[in-house]
Protein backbone atom coordinates (compact mmCIF):
# COMPACT_ATOMS: atom_id res chain seq x y z
CA UNK A 1 0.00 0.00 0.00
CA UNK A 2 3.06 2.41 0.80
CA UNK A 3 4.69 1.93 -2.73
CA UNK A 4 1.43 2.76 -4.20
CA UNK A 5 1.35 6.03 -2.08
CA UNK A 6 4.78 6.73 -3.01
CA UNK A 7 4.34 5.86 -7.11
CA UNK A 8 1.22 8.69 -6.48
CA UNK A 9 3.22 10.98 -5.17
CA UNK A 10 5.92 10.53 -8.39
CA UNK A 11 2.81 11.26 -10.54
CA UNK A 12 1.73 14.49 -8.80
CA UNK A 13 5.26 16.02 -9.15
CA UNK A 14 4.62 15.28 -12.81
CA UNK A 15 1.37 17.11 -12.59
CA UNK A 16 2.59 20.40 -10.92
CA UNK A 17 5.64 21.00 -13.05
CA UNK A 18 3.11 21.05 -16.18
CA UNK A 19 0.56 23.05 -14.28
CA UNK A 20 3.05 25.77 -13.12
CA UNK A 21 6.15 26.06 -15.10
CA UNK A 22 6.42 28.42 -17.76
CA UNK A 23 9.53 26.91 -20.15
CA UNK A 24 7.92 24.70 -22.90
CA UNK A 25 10.82 22.19 -22.14
CA UNK A 26 9.53 21.99 -18.82
CA UNK A 27 6.44 21.06 -19.14
CA UNK A 28 7.84 18.36 -21.81
CA UNK A 29 9.99 17.34 -18.63
CA UNK A 30 7.09 17.17 -16.64
CA UNK A 31 4.85 14.51 -19.33
CA UNK A 32 8.07 12.32 -18.79
CA UNK A 33 7.90 12.14 -14.83
CA UNK A 34 3.89 11.38 -15.37
CA UNK A 35 4.46 8.87 -17.81
CA UNK A 36 7.07 6.95 -15.99
CA UNK A 37 4.77 7.18 -12.81
CA UNK A 38 2.23 4.90 -14.79
CA UNK A 39 4.10 2.61 -16.15
CA UNK A 40 5.37 1.86 -12.69
CA UNK A 41 1.71 1.72 -11.59
CA UNK A 42 0.91 -0.42 -13.73
CA UNK A 43 3.52 -3.33 -13.42
CA UNK A 44 3.50 -3.38 -9.53
CA UNK A 45 -0.08 -3.81 -9.55
CA UNK A 46 0.64 -7.55 -11.49
CA UNK A 47 3.42 -7.99 -9.02
CA UNK A 48 3.36 -11.63 -6.75
CA UNK A 49 5.14 -12.19 -3.75
CA UNK A 50 8.61 -14.70 -4.27
CA UNK A 51 6.89 -15.09 -8.11
CA UNK A 52 9.65 -16.39 -10.93
CA UNK A 53 9.91 -13.47 -14.25
CA UNK A 54 7.64 -14.92 -16.65
CA UNK A 55 10.13 -17.00 -18.96
CA UNK A 56 10.47 -21.01 -18.89
CA UNK A 57 13.67 -22.22 -18.34
CA UNK A 58 14.81 -25.62 -19.26
CA UNK A 59 13.53 -28.30 -16.53
CA UNK A 60 11.54 -26.09 -14.47
CA UNK A 61 7.98 -26.37 -13.49
CA UNK A 62 5.44 -24.18 -14.36
CA UNK A 63 4.52 -22.75 -11.26
CA UNK A 64 4.46 -18.77 -9.63
CA UNK A 65 4.63 -16.41 -12.06
CA UNK A 66 4.02 -12.90 -11.55
CA UNK A 67 1.43 -11.56 -14.04
CA UNK A 68 2.15 -11.12 -17.39
CA UNK A 69 -0.64 -9.11 -19.01
CA UNK A 70 0.51 -5.66 -17.25
CA UNK A 71 4.16 -6.26 -18.40
CA UNK A 72 3.08 -6.63 -22.19
CA UNK A 73 0.58 -3.29 -21.58
CA UNK A 74 3.51 -1.48 -20.38
CA UNK A 75 5.57 -2.55 -23.16
CA UNK A 76 4.08 -0.83 -25.95
CA UNK A 77 3.12 1.70 -24.10
CA UNK A 78 7.23 2.89 -23.34
CA UNK A 79 7.84 2.54 -27.15
CA UNK A 80 4.62 5.01 -27.75
CA UNK A 81 5.53 7.20 -24.97
CA UNK A 82 8.92 7.80 -27.33
CA UNK A 83 7.35 8.48 -30.29
CA UNK A 84 4.96 10.95 -28.17
CA UNK A 85 8.09 12.91 -26.57
CA UNK A 86 10.07 13.19 -30.13
CA UNK A 87 6.02 14.54 -31.47
CA UNK A 88 6.20 17.12 -29.03
CA UNK A 89 9.99 17.69 -29.16
CA UNK A 90 9.49 18.56 -33.20
CA UNK A 91 6.65 20.74 -32.86
CA UNK A 92 8.76 23.02 -29.72
CA UNK A 93 11.60 23.18 -32.26
CA UNK A 94 9.36 24.91 -34.44
CA UNK A 95 7.80 27.11 -32.16
CA UNK A 96 11.39 28.54 -30.93
CA UNK A 97 11.59 28.53 -34.90
CA UNK A 98 8.80 31.03 -35.56
CA UNK A 99 8.15 33.03 -31.90
CA UNK A 100 11.94 33.05 -30.86
CA UNK A 101 10.87 32.82 -27.06
CA UNK A 102 9.71 29.09 -25.17
CA UNK A 103 8.03 31.26 -23.15
CA UNK A 104 4.25 29.85 -23.01
CA UNK A 105 3.15 33.56 -21.91
CA UNK A 106 4.18 35.07 -25.38
CA UNK A 107 3.17 32.03 -27.18
CA UNK A 108 -0.65 33.67 -27.95
CA UNK A 109 -1.05 34.20 -31.44
CA UNK A 110 -2.78 31.30 -33.37
CA UNK A 111 -1.41 32.21 -36.87
CA UNK A 112 -1.68 29.82 -39.76
CA UNK B 1 40.61 25.94 -30.67
CA UNK B 2 38.10 24.53 -33.30
CA UNK B 3 38.93 21.31 -35.40
CA UNK B 4 37.69 21.45 -39.06
CA UNK B 5 36.74 18.18 -39.23
CA UNK B 6 33.27 17.17 -38.79
CA UNK B 7 32.50 15.00 -35.97
CA UNK B 8 33.87 14.52 -32.80
CA UNK B 9 37.78 14.43 -31.36
CA UNK B 10 39.79 11.35 -32.24
CA UNK B 11 39.70 9.23 -29.27
CA UNK B 12 35.31 9.14 -29.46
CA UNK B 13 36.29 8.03 -33.38
CA UNK B 14 38.54 5.42 -32.57
CA UNK B 15 36.22 4.26 -30.17
CA UNK B 16 33.27 4.31 -32.47
CA UNK B 17 34.99 2.40 -34.74
CA UNK B 18 35.37 -0.58 -32.42
CA UNK B 19 32.13 -0.65 -31.08
CA UNK B 20 29.46 0.14 -33.18
CA UNK B 21 29.66 -3.08 -34.80
CA UNK B 22 29.16 -4.72 -31.46
CA UNK B 23 26.46 -2.72 -30.57
CA UNK B 24 24.95 -3.59 -33.98
CA UNK B 25 25.51 -7.61 -33.33
CA UNK B 26 23.90 -7.11 -30.41
CA UNK B 27 20.64 -5.80 -31.38
CA UNK B 28 20.42 -8.35 -33.74
CA UNK B 29 21.20 -11.06 -31.44
CA UNK B 30 17.45 -9.57 -28.87
CA UNK B 31 15.55 -9.20 -32.08
CA UNK B 32 16.24 -12.99 -33.28
CA UNK B 33 16.15 -14.72 -29.64
CA UNK B 34 12.77 -12.73 -28.27
CA UNK B 35 10.91 -15.66 -28.48
CA UNK B 36 13.20 -17.65 -25.89
CA UNK B 37 14.85 -14.91 -23.61
CA UNK B 38 13.66 -11.79 -22.30
CA UNK B 39 13.67 -8.35 -25.51
CA UNK B 40 11.72 -9.00 -28.60
CA UNK B 41 11.31 -6.58 -31.21
CA UNK B 42 11.00 -3.14 -29.80
CA UNK B 43 14.23 -2.87 -27.60
CA UNK B 44 16.14 -4.63 -30.67
CA UNK B 45 15.14 -1.88 -32.96
CA UNK B 46 16.05 0.73 -30.74
CA UNK B 47 19.31 -1.25 -29.83
CA UNK B 48 20.13 -0.94 -34.00
CA UNK B 49 18.36 2.91 -34.48
CA UNK B 50 20.80 3.68 -31.08
CA UNK B 51 24.44 2.04 -33.38
CA UNK B 52 23.32 4.27 -36.43
CA UNK B 53 22.92 7.46 -34.11
CA UNK B 54 26.13 6.59 -32.18
CA UNK B 55 28.12 6.67 -35.62
CA UNK B 56 25.90 9.85 -36.95
CA UNK B 57 26.94 11.32 -33.58
CA UNK B 58 31.03 10.84 -33.47
CA UNK B 59 31.65 10.64 -37.41
CA UNK B 60 29.54 13.56 -38.75
CA UNK B 61 26.37 13.30 -40.87
CA UNK B 62 27.74 13.00 -44.17
CA UNK B 63 29.25 9.37 -43.50
CA UNK B 64 26.05 8.01 -41.62
CA UNK B 65 23.88 9.49 -43.93
CA UNK B 66 26.51 7.45 -46.72
CA UNK B 67 25.31 4.40 -44.63
CA UNK B 68 21.46 4.27 -44.61
CA UNK B 69 20.32 7.52 -46.09
CA UNK B 70 16.90 9.06 -45.22
CA UNK B 71 15.10 8.20 -48.38
CA UNK B 72 16.28 4.18 -47.44
CA UNK B 73 15.03 5.31 -43.89
CA UNK B 74 11.67 5.81 -44.60
CA UNK B 75 11.19 2.56 -47.16
CA UNK B 76 12.98 0.62 -44.87
CA UNK B 77 10.27 1.41 -42.57
CA UNK B 78 6.75 1.35 -44.56
CA UNK B 79 8.31 -2.02 -45.27
CA UNK B 80 8.46 -3.40 -42.12
CA UNK B 81 4.94 -2.44 -41.03
CA UNK B 82 3.68 -3.55 -44.41
CA UNK B 83 5.30 -6.78 -43.85
CA UNK B 84 3.81 -6.85 -40.00
CA UNK B 85 0.54 -6.21 -41.65
CA UNK B 86 0.34 -8.75 -44.31
CA UNK B 87 1.35 -11.50 -41.62
CA UNK B 88 -1.53 -10.62 -39.92
CA UNK B 89 -3.83 -10.83 -42.75
CA UNK B 90 -2.54 -13.89 -44.23
CA UNK B 91 -3.70 -15.61 -40.93
CA UNK B 92 -7.45 -15.40 -42.75
CA UNK B 93 -5.92 -18.63 -44.51
CA UNK B 94 -6.94 -20.15 -40.67
CA UNK B 95 -9.98 -18.50 -40.67
CA UNK B 96 -9.23 -15.48 -38.10
CA UNK B 97 -7.60 -12.35 -38.14
CA UNK B 98 -4.24 -12.80 -36.87
CA UNK B 99 -3.90 -16.83 -36.52
CA UNK B 100 -0.82 -18.62 -36.04
CA UNK B 101 -0.86 -20.59 -39.22
CA UNK B 102 2.43 -22.90 -39.10
CA UNK B 103 0.74 -26.19 -38.60
CA UNK B 104 3.60 -27.54 -36.26
CA UNK B 105 5.41 -25.09 -33.65
CA UNK B 106 8.97 -26.90 -33.47
CA UNK B 107 10.62 -27.85 -30.38
CA UNK B 108 10.23 -25.46 -27.86
CA UNK B 109 13.82 -23.70 -26.30
CA UNK B 110 15.17 -24.03 -30.33
CA UNK B 111 15.85 -20.96 -32.42
CA UNK B 112 13.18 -22.37 -35.62
CA UNK B 113 10.20 -22.83 -33.48
CA UNK B 114 7.44 -20.65 -32.20
CA UNK B 115 5.10 -20.26 -35.77
CA UNK B 116 5.06 -16.31 -36.71
CA UNK B 117 6.43 -14.88 -33.58
CA UNK B 118 9.93 -14.53 -35.16
CA UNK B 119 8.78 -13.36 -38.73
CA UNK B 120 6.69 -11.01 -36.64
CA UNK B 121 9.30 -9.74 -34.04
CA UNK B 122 11.88 -9.13 -37.83
CA UNK B 123 9.26 -7.00 -38.92
CA UNK B 124 8.95 -4.75 -35.93
CA UNK B 125 12.35 -4.39 -35.33
CA UNK B 126 12.51 -2.76 -39.11
CA UNK B 127 9.66 -0.39 -38.53
CA UNK B 128 10.72 0.92 -35.07
CA UNK B 129 14.80 0.67 -35.91
CA UNK B 130 14.02 2.88 -39.52
CA UNK B 131 11.76 5.42 -38.12
CA UNK B 132 13.60 6.06 -34.69
CA UNK B 133 16.91 6.87 -37.14
CA UNK B 134 14.16 8.90 -39.50
CA UNK B 135 13.21 11.15 -36.76
CA UNK B 136 16.74 11.49 -35.32
CA UNK B 137 18.43 12.29 -38.68
CA UNK B 138 15.07 15.53 -39.35
CA UNK B 139 15.31 16.67 -35.78
CA UNK B 140 19.52 17.14 -36.72
CA UNK B 141 19.28 18.30 -40.19
CA UNK B 142 16.92 20.88 -39.29
CA UNK B 143 17.73 24.18 -40.53
CA UNK B 144 16.61 27.28 -39.35
CA UNK B 145 13.98 29.60 -41.48
CA UNK B 146 15.95 33.07 -40.65
CA UNK B 147 19.57 33.15 -38.96
CA UNK B 148 19.22 33.91 -35.49
CA UNK B 149 22.75 32.69 -33.77
CA UNK C 1 12.34 -2.58 1.14
CA UNK C 2 15.00 -1.94 -1.60
CA UNK C 3 12.09 -0.97 -3.90
CA UNK C 4 10.90 2.08 -1.13
CA UNK C 5 14.63 3.31 -1.14
CA UNK C 6 14.81 2.86 -4.86
CA UNK C 7 11.27 5.05 -5.15
CA UNK C 8 12.40 7.83 -2.46
CA UNK C 9 15.36 8.06 -4.91
CA UNK C 10 13.20 8.63 -8.08
CA UNK C 11 11.16 11.07 -5.93
CA UNK C 12 14.19 12.97 -4.92
CA UNK C 13 15.48 13.26 -8.95
CA UNK C 14 12.23 14.24 -9.71
CA UNK C 15 12.40 16.99 -7.50
CA UNK C 16 15.75 18.01 -8.97
CA UNK C 17 14.62 17.66 -12.19
CA UNK C 18 11.63 19.83 -11.36
CA UNK C 19 12.81 22.77 -9.62
CA UNK C 20 16.42 23.40 -11.10
CA UNK C 21 16.62 26.58 -13.23
CA UNK C 22 19.46 25.00 -15.52
CA UNK C 23 17.85 22.88 -18.54
CA UNK C 24 20.57 20.69 -19.43
CA UNK C 25 20.59 19.93 -15.70
CA UNK C 26 17.02 19.11 -15.23
CA UNK C 27 17.42 16.96 -18.73
CA UNK C 28 20.02 14.79 -16.64
CA UNK C 29 18.13 14.05 -13.87
CA UNK C 30 14.90 13.27 -15.63
CA UNK C 31 17.53 10.43 -16.87
CA UNK C 32 18.50 9.69 -13.66
CA UNK C 33 14.94 9.03 -12.69
CA UNK C 34 14.55 7.09 -15.72
CA UNK C 35 17.63 4.96 -14.96
CA UNK C 36 15.90 4.01 -11.42
CA UNK C 37 12.67 2.99 -13.39
CA UNK C 38 14.39 0.20 -15.08
CA UNK C 39 15.81 -0.96 -11.84
CA UNK C 40 12.71 -1.04 -10.33
CA UNK C 41 11.17 -3.19 -13.16
CA UNK C 42 14.16 -5.74 -12.53
CA UNK C 43 13.55 -5.65 -9.04
CA UNK C 44 9.88 -6.31 -9.95
CA UNK C 45 10.88 -9.60 -12.27
CA UNK C 46 10.15 -8.01 -15.48
CA UNK C 47 13.48 -8.50 -17.67
CA UNK C 48 11.50 -7.17 -21.31
CA UNK C 49 10.65 -3.70 -19.29
CA UNK C 50 14.16 -3.42 -18.26
CA UNK C 51 15.67 -3.56 -21.14
CA UNK C 52 13.33 -1.67 -23.59
CA UNK C 53 13.24 1.19 -20.59
CA UNK C 54 16.65 1.63 -20.56
CA UNK C 55 17.25 1.59 -24.29
CA UNK C 56 14.34 4.13 -25.08
CA UNK C 57 15.21 6.56 -21.74
CA UNK C 58 18.98 6.81 -23.60
CA UNK C 59 17.14 7.90 -26.70
CA UNK C 60 14.57 10.33 -24.94
CA UNK C 61 17.65 11.77 -23.16
CA UNK C 62 19.55 12.52 -26.63
CA UNK C 63 16.37 13.93 -28.44
CA UNK C 64 15.38 16.12 -24.89
CA UNK C 65 19.32 17.45 -25.02
CA UNK C 66 18.78 18.38 -28.83
CA UNK C 67 16.09 20.59 -27.92
CA UNK C 68 17.60 22.27 -25.04
CA UNK C 69 20.60 23.51 -26.99
CA UNK C 70 18.97 26.41 -28.26
CA UNK C 71 18.57 28.81 -24.99
CA UNK C 72 18.43 28.80 -21.64
CA UNK C 73 15.34 30.55 -19.91
CA UNK C 74 15.31 31.52 -16.15
CA UNK C 75 11.70 30.89 -14.91
CA UNK C 76 10.25 34.22 -13.37
CA UNK C 77 6.91 33.83 -11.68
CA UNK C 78 5.23 37.40 -11.60
CA UNK C 79 1.55 38.28 -10.95
CA UNK C 80 -0.93 35.97 -9.60
CA UNK C 81 1.47 33.90 -8.75
CA UNK C 82 0.31 32.78 -4.93
CA UNK C 83 -3.45 32.34 -5.92
CA UNK C 84 -2.03 30.26 -8.88
CA UNK C 85 0.26 28.00 -6.70
CA UNK C 86 -1.85 27.78 -3.81
CA UNK C 87 -5.27 26.52 -6.34
CA UNK C 88 -2.62 23.70 -7.73
CA UNK C 89 -1.25 22.41 -4.69
CA UNK C 90 -5.10 22.09 -3.86
CA UNK C 91 -6.20 20.39 -6.32
CA UNK C 92 -3.19 17.93 -6.53
CA UNK C 93 -4.53 17.00 -2.71
CA UNK C 94 -7.99 16.27 -3.60
CA UNK C 95 -6.73 14.25 -6.32
CA UNK C 96 -4.19 12.43 -3.81
CA UNK C 97 -7.06 11.87 -1.05
CA UNK C 98 -9.11 10.91 -3.94
CA UNK C 99 -6.73 8.29 -5.31
CA UNK C 100 -6.21 7.09 -1.61
CA UNK C 101 -9.61 5.97 -0.93
CA UNK C 102 -9.58 4.04 -4.35
CA UNK C 103 -6.87 2.54 -3.86
CA UNK C 104 -7.72 0.68 -0.33
CA UNK C 105 -9.67 -1.35 -3.00
CA UNK C 106 -6.76 -2.70 -4.67
CA UNK C 107 -6.18 -6.43 -3.58
CA UNK C 108 -2.27 -6.03 -1.66
CA UNK C 109 0.32 -5.73 -2.81
CA UNK C 110 2.13 -8.23 -3.62
CA UNK C 111 -1.06 -11.28 -4.05
CA UNK C 112 -3.11 -10.47 -7.64
CA UNK C 113 -6.07 -12.25 -9.11
CA UNK C 114 -4.87 -13.96 -12.04
CA UNK C 115 -7.70 -15.31 -13.42
CA UNK C 116 -7.06 -14.19 -17.30
CA UNK C 117 -3.55 -15.19 -16.85
CA UNK C 118 -3.72 -18.43 -15.90
CA UNK C 119 -4.73 -19.41 -19.30
CA UNK C 120 -2.09 -17.91 -20.70
CA UNK C 121 0.63 -19.41 -18.41
CA UNK C 122 -0.48 -22.89 -18.81
CA UNK C 123 -1.58 -22.85 -22.32
CA UNK C 124 1.22 -20.50 -23.42
CA UNK C 125 3.84 -23.21 -24.53
CA UNK C 126 1.58 -25.61 -25.77
CA UNK C 127 -0.47 -23.05 -28.17
CA UNK C 128 2.79 -21.44 -29.78
CA UNK C 129 5.56 -22.58 -28.69
CA UNK C 130 7.48 -19.50 -27.50
CA UNK C 131 9.17 -19.66 -23.74
CA UNK C 132 9.09 -16.33 -23.36
CA UNK C 133 5.35 -15.77 -22.24
CA UNK C 134 5.40 -12.13 -22.59
CA UNK C 135 6.40 -12.32 -26.07
CA UNK C 136 3.49 -15.01 -27.00
CA UNK C 137 0.50 -12.25 -25.28
CA UNK C 138 1.94 -9.52 -27.19
CA UNK C 139 2.52 -11.21 -30.70
CA UNK C 140 0.07 -14.24 -30.67
CA UNK C 141 -2.71 -13.90 -27.75
CA UNK C 142 -3.32 -9.92 -28.29
CA UNK C 143 -1.80 -9.32 -31.53
CA UNK C 144 -4.24 -6.79 -32.44
CA UNK C 145 -3.02 -4.17 -30.15
CA UNK C 146 0.59 -4.53 -31.28
CA UNK C 147 -1.10 -3.50 -34.70
CA UNK C 148 -2.52 -0.92 -33.02
CA UNK C 149 1.18 0.68 -31.60
CA UNK C 150 2.72 -0.64 -34.94
CA UNK C 151 0.54 2.16 -36.50
CA UNK C 152 0.77 4.76 -34.01
CA UNK C 153 4.66 4.71 -34.09
CA UNK C 154 4.11 4.73 -37.60
CA UNK C 155 1.93 7.91 -37.38
CA UNK C 156 4.13 9.94 -34.89
CA UNK C 157 7.23 9.65 -37.58
CA UNK C 158 5.12 10.71 -40.57
CA UNK C 159 4.00 13.63 -38.06
CA UNK C 160 7.53 14.83 -37.28
CA UNK C 161 8.55 14.35 -40.52
CA UNK C 162 5.75 16.42 -41.67
CA UNK C 163 6.24 19.27 -39.06
CA UNK C 164 10.37 19.69 -39.55
CA UNK C 165 9.52 20.07 -43.74
CA UNK C 166 11.26 23.47 -45.25
CA UNK C 167 8.33 23.25 -47.73
CA UNK C 168 6.73 26.49 -45.97
CA UNK C 169 3.67 29.19 -47.16
CA UNK C 170 5.28 31.75 -49.54
CA UNK C 171 5.01 35.57 -48.19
Amino acid sequence: MSVYILCLALFSIGLYCVLRKRNIIKIIIGLGIIEYAVNLFFVLIGYRMHARAPILAKDQAITNMVDPIPQALVLTSIVIGLAVTALIVAIAIRIYDKYGTFDITKIRRLRG
Amino acid sequence: MKNKEPGMTLIVKTITRLTVGLILLYGIYIVLHGHLSPGGGFAGGVIIALSFIHLMLAFGKDLALRKLGQLAASILESLGALMFLSIALLGFTGGYFFFNFFLQKGRPFELFSAGIIPLCNIAICLEVGAGLFAIFTVLILFKKSENKE
Amino acid sequence: MELHILLLFMIFAAVVAVEVKDLLSSVIAVGAVGLGLSLAFLILKAPDLAITQLVVEILCLIILIRATIKKDLPLIRDGRWFFNTASTLLFIACFLAFAYFALKELPNFGQPIMRVAKEYIEGGLKKTGATNIVASIILDFRGYDTLGEATILFTAVMGVLAVMRKVGRIR
